[in-house]
């Protein structure tokens, strides 16, 4: 049923190939880190994503997975507003790492800029 | 086709008529449909539909321009010399349907439009889906979703919002926004609370078929584009094993792994693997890398380490209650549910059907009667008979 193929789809990558695909992928994730260019270092917030925690945005789970597809069920999540969010960030599990923070920011909309 | 050809032709007619003029545009492309409705049972089909089409639309637009051309020359006659009587034919040449496309794709993610109209008009612009489609998978009705979609191009209207691609200094930030925008698309179909799953299905390509057309320019094949795509592939792979012939969920542990798509993962990894390069890594990337690891189902240490290494790197970029709970579902496979309920405890997230069916999950072989009692709550919030059902099936599993 699968109608939409890219023009590679031809071809299936052996799940040894995938694998070393992975391992480039998680070797490039943890240099990232090693360098220092996460961004937003300290805190580990990169501020292009903040907006998933966001005035009015709808902010659904992601296509994760996991809980959803072994358990079922769906949801969607709003935050009316960033105190409400801020609210949420508080039970993020990075605070119980001691120095961690968890930054909550309301973008700028319709400046053309942010989202 | 009929899907198809719509989303072509209108996103040529928008960019040429500019969003002032949307009535216009929709009703030439509508015009088109209803006189290939009224022609084609009669005449037959012509040898060569698609170019059909295209030449009534052109013509019509044709006779549109001729007509808002006279109008123009009574009421303002010194404009009548004016070059604005020249009347081009409009472009349905390949080339410039992917860039009206793209531009369109660019103009409705607009951040001045709220994200919900943003993909309802992707839906109904980029994707061609008719009003009653959309209704059923937002679970709504037509007149909600006419009216919504109505706003929504008020503002595009309001904001005068033109149909092109954003500066080269702008790309990125305005990328994002789109990113966003096909995710929640892809999101839409995926987790649809509408049992439609041929409507479900088709969503999810639509999205991907999207960002595809962002990777096949040059402008905006970045690495996030590319995270996200492998994002949808691997999750697309399971499209076709998740709900039975009745369109019931068939959870996870219970699919058939040989109705798993080996191309979709195999297109995943792919991606993935070329979206590991530049200096950002984006939520896509590491929810990218966690849907990796969903296409392998053998449980293992290393597969829930590397899942819950993943989500504890998510939550420090992008918080989410959700991926928050999802982590300490991989986190009860690395450590025990008694601590993964300690996990819980820690949150502080407002309990919604989703938290309940985790704590029943978790409180499963722990303590029963707990279990039933989140089950039961999780039962309260079901929307859907299929819903329900499962959850009821999750219920009688514990006697």
């Amino acid at each position: 049923m699968l109608i939409f193929r890219h023009q590679d789809g031809g071809k299936i990558a052996s799940p040894e190939q995938m694998q070393i695909w992975m391992q480039q992928t998680m070797d490039w994730l943890n240099g990232l880190k090693a360098t220092g260019n996460f961004e937003g270092k300290g805190d580990g917030l990169i501020f292009d994503d903040a907006k998933v925690v966001h005035h009015d945005k709808t902010v659904t789970n992601g296509p994760f997975g996991e809980i959803k597809e072994t358990l079922g069920g769906y949801v969607v999540v709003k935050a009316k507003n960033a105190d409400e969010a801020a609210e949420c960030a508080k039970g993020c599990p990075v605070l119980q790492g001691e120095g961690n923070t968890v930054e909550v920011r309301r973008l700028a909309k319709g400046d053309g800029v942010h989202a | 086709m009929f899907r198809t050809e719509y989303r072509k032709i209108v996103a040529v007619l928008y960019r040429h008529f500019g969003f002032e003029q949307m009535e216009t545009a929709e009703d030439i492309a509508s015009d088109t449909f209803a006189t290939a409705a009224q022609n084609w049972p009669i005449n037959g089909v012509p040898p060569n539909p698609i170019a059909w089409l295209y030449a009534v639309a052109k013509n019509k637009a044709k006779t549109a321009m001729q007509r808002s051309n006279l109008f123009d020359s009574k009421i303002s006659p010194q404009l009548e010399t004016n070059t604005h009587v020249f009347i081009d034919e409009i472009d349905l040449s390949p080339q410039n349907i992917s860039d009206s496309q793209l531009q369109m794709m660019f103009a409705i993610c607009h951040p001045a439009i709220p994200t919900e109209a943003q993909v309802g008009l992707a839906l109904r612009i980029l994707c061609g889906f008719g009003i009653d489609e959309i209704a059923d998978a937002f679970l709504s009705n037509k007149e909600t979703i006419a009216k919504r979609l109505y706003r929504a191009k008020e503002k595009l209207r309001q904001q005068k919002i033109s149909i092109e691609l954003p500066s080269a200094t702008q790309i990125d930030a305005r990328l994002d926004n789109v990113l966003l925008t096909i995710y929640l698309l892809f999101n839409e179909g995926y987790y649809s609370i509408s049992s439609n799953k041929v409507v479900n299905t088709d969503i999810c390509f639509e999205a991907i078929r999207l960002c595809t057309m962002l990777i096949e320019c040059p402008l905006t094949n970045k690495p996030g584009v590319n995270a996200l795509l492998a994002l949808m592939y691997f999750h697309a792979s399971r499209l076709d094993a998740r709900t039975d012939e009745n369109g019931a969920h068939i959870l996870y542990n219970d699919q058939d792994i040989d109705l798993w798509d080996k191309h979709s993962i195999s297109n995943g990894a792919l991606y993935l693997h070329r979206s590991a390069n530049g200096n950002n890594l984006s939520k896509y990337h590491i929810e990218a890398m966690i849907a990796y690891w969903l296409t392998q189902r053998t449980d293992s240490k290393e597969k829930w380490q590397a899942v819950l290494g993943l989500y504890n790197k998510l939550l420090q970029i992008a918080y989410s209650p959700v991926a928050a709970l999802n982590r300490v579902f991989a986190f009860s496979k690395v450590f025990t549910n008694e601590q993964a309920i300690a996990e819980v405890a820690k949150l502080k997230v407002k309990p919604d059907q989703f938290y309940f069916m985790l704590m029943g999950y978790l409180y499963t072989e722990v303590d029963n009667g707990q279990a039933a009692s989140y089950y039961h709550d999780a039962l309260k919030l079901a929307k859907t008979k299929p819903n329900e059902e499962l959850i009821l099936k999750k219920v009688n599993e514990l006697r």
